[in-house]
């Protein structure tokens, strides 16, 4: 494969795309499968055949789009439908050979969801169909990891990482630059891995399962590029058992890619080889730590190891291993094609580019979005999300799932990047953003989340493995009403003992979710303590029920 | 079946077909699995029983799983449990006596702009009330 060949694909591919006059993109993301777009397609299949307009008409299936919580999605040449049913499949059909949309289905895209957003990492979802490689070359794809291997350098596109100013999207925001060059510097026995981190455990995010979905070879190339720029030969994907249609995607992507010798043995007719392997996650959360994720790959229990030694330095059987998220690796394929300095221009001054977010909870419009960091938090749920429905105050976002914590109406007004997350008790985390009302109480969202933490912790230190079971004690007797007063005290303090304490990033971050909430919320625990009353009206308290 | 080239590193791959298979990992599975990749039986036993993923109990003969991430449990999915609870007297993780039905919980199906989930027979359902819930498994277990 040379640049001239891929050149080849692309504008065969775009030729192909110009014999339709008219396209019809059918979302078959999880979201919009679930809400049933797999027959939507079918049925539109079936009306194009059966009213003749084969030749005319193309319907295919592509990533999402976003808007989950209108799905299922589809888009008829420029225009966008929402909650499509198999029987409007006439109508639509009919539409293309009147010229008029069909207007109960109409999904309007100047409202601010579609508008505000700056797509980089999702420039492609919804657009290309994520099973046919020839779709992403023709959009651009494979051209970076072409001119990487054949023109530069590896020391090359270190720099241009290092200029972008990119950080981990993983969570800990570790710039991406200093941990290739701290494995493109290690030096032992030869043998280094590449490692792209799938392993989404944090509930109700869902960024990393829609890029897998929508866009496979955007990771794949990103991969390519890290292992050619670090010296690495083999990579491996690990992916959550629970996601199968991305699975199922990233296995196509990769054979694809080997057919065209765009990875396995001598990339493009270079010495440079790259080989890729699909792990399968079983539902440890602790895996997305990277010391555990290491173990389950070489195949064993997931426990995290103590740091030093760093991946970077003795990872994978001993290698030096890179380990970067999927959006990381999504975001390495533009910042190549267009520059480091194109990409440092988008964000703030310590936080750069864009960071896709996962909306969901009590919010009209959950889904996907993609947004430039620094953005307020007020613009993301109350323009882009929609605000609350039924006309409920909102009272907090949680932010970084059960490591991060959540963020109180007042500082609604806060840029959204790394330091400033931090700064009010939260963590950017890997792109959950669940916001809950009025209806929600908030010592039972500390104890949800503090009971995933002790059924996940994988029992390796006791600060975590204990630590989290009392805590979780403590929280259910507080929601129980059978409390008093020093057990606040006792909750803070144990709070503290796991944070600094414990092995890996699980239990050092556990006790985030109580210790913002206790910081905010405070008199909603003292109303639990003290009144024995859960203002928002979750937690049954035995005594009331005994008197009712 | 097991075309990894019987590389120990492999175990986990082995148990997912292993599982996928049989429905759940029987101590015949394990000890075949440890003998085919040359693992020690107990690494094998710690691996299979360290991840969730993984059971050892033969499951009912249908499944629902309901979704228990954050935005399902703001949405409601505490209410789904208790209901299949209150009709079918089984916690999650538990199979009816005869065999029929298991109920079980996942950590996030990753479909949360429809919450609260469950996934039944490997149908993601979205938007589910209690009562949705135990008339769509009803329609299985009442024949």
């Amino acid at each position: 494969m040379t640049s001239e060949e891929l050149q080849e694909i692309a504008t065969t591919e775009k030729e192909k795309r110009t014999e339709y006059p008219h396209h019809i993109c059918v979302c078959t993301a999880a979201g919009c499968l679930s809400a049933g777009s797999g027959e939507v397609k079918k049925a539109l299949e079936k009306e194009v055949l059966e009213s003749g307009m084969k030749h005319e008409c193309h319907v295919k299936g592509v990533g999402c789009m976003g808007l989950c919580s209108a799905g299922p999605l589809i888009t008829v040449d420029n225009t966008m439908y929402r909650d499509v049913k198999p029987e409007d499949s006439t109508d639509i059909v009919r539409s293309l050979e009147d010229g008029k949309p069909v207007k109960r289905l109409r999904c309007d895209t100047s409202a601010p969801f579609f508008t505000r957003q700056t797509k980089v990492v999702l420039e492609n979802s919804g657009i290309i169909d994520p099973e046919r490689i020839e779709d992403y070359i023709a959009e651009g794809g494979y051209s970076a990891l072409l001119s990487v291997v054949t023109e530069k350098r590896p020391g090359e596109v270190l720099e241009q990482v290092i200029k972008s100013g990119l950080r981990g999207r993983g969570g800990a925001g570790y710039p991406t630059g200093l941990k290739w060059s701290t494995v493109a510097k290690a030096q032992n026995s030869g043998q280094k891995y590449v490692i792209c981190n799938a392993d989404e455990g944090d509930p109700g995010a869902f960024m990393d399962r829609a890029v897998l979905e929508s866009d496979p070879h955007r990771v794949l190339e990103g991969m390519a590029i890290a292992a050619y720029a670090v010296g690495a030969n083999r990579g491996y994907i690990y992916v959550r058992a629970e996601y199968p249609l991305a699975v199922k995607h990233l296995r196509t992507a990769i054979r694809q890619a080997e057919r065209l010798e765009l990875l396995g043995n001598d990339v493009a007719g270079t010495h440079f080889s790259f080989k890729v392997e699909v792990r399968l996650g079983a539902g440890a959360f602790v895996c997305g730590e990277e010391t555990a994720l290491i173990n389950s790959v070489e195949g064993k229990r997931g426990t995290p190891r103590p740091r030093p030694p760093y991946p970077a330095q003795e990872g994978l059987w001993g290698h030096p291993t890179l380990i970067n998220n999927v959006e990381t690796f999504a975001n390495i394929a533009p910042i190549l094609r267009n520059g480091g300095e194109w990409f440092a221009k988008i964000g703030t001054a310590k936080s750069k580019g864009t960071k896709v977010f996962a909306l969901a909870g009590r919010i009209n419009n959950t889904g996907l979005i993609e947004v430039p960091m620094g953005i307020p938090l007020r613009e993301i749920i109350f323009e882009i999300g929609g605000g609350i429905p039924g006309g409920r105050g909102f009272k907090a976002v949680q932010t970084g799932g059960p490591s991060g914590g959540c963020i109180p109406a007042d500082h609604l007004d806060l840029p959204v990047d790394y330091e400033s997350l931090a700064k009010v008790g939260s963590i950017m985390g890997s792109g959950g953003m669940i916001v809950t009302d009025e209806g929600s109480c908030m010592v039972d969202v500390a104890k949800f989340f503090i009971e995933f933490c002790k059924s996940e912790s994988c029992g390796k230190c006791v600060p975590c493995r204990v630590g989290t079971t009392h805590l979780y004690h403590l929280l259910e007797r507080i929601c129980a009403g059978d409390s008093e007063e020093r057990d606040l005290a006792t909750l803070e303090e144990l709070c503290d003992v796991v944070r600094n304490t414990s092995l890996c990033g699980l239990g050092q971050s556990a006790p985030n979710p109580i210790m913002s909430t206790l910081h905010y919320f405070r008199d909603e625990y003292q109303a639990h303590v003290v009144e024995k009353r859960c203002p928002a009206g979750v937690c049954h308290f035995a005594e009331q029920e005994v008197k009712a | 079946m097991r075309r990894n080239g019987f590389q120990g590193h492999a175990l986990i791959e082995a148990l997912h077909s292993v599982q996928e298979a049989f429905g759940y990992l029987e101590p015949e599975g394990l000890r075949f699995v440890a003998q085919s990749l040359r693992v020690p039986l107990s690494q094998v036993y710690g691996a299979a029983t360290f991840y969730h993923f993984f059971t050892m109990k033969p499951p009912g003969r249908h499944a629902c799983v309901v979704c228990t991430g954050t935005a399902c449990y703001i949405n409601g999915a505490p209410g789904l449990l208790a209901a299949m609870e209150a009709k079918y007297g089984i916690k999650p993780g538990e199979t009816t006596p005869d065999g029929e039905l298991s109920l079980l919980t996942a950590r996030c199906v990753g479909s949360c702009s429809i919450a609260p989930v469950a996934v039944l027979e490997k149908d993601v359902i979205g938007k589910l009330n209690p009562a949705e819930l135990v008339a769509r498994v009803g329609k299985w277990v009442g024949q």
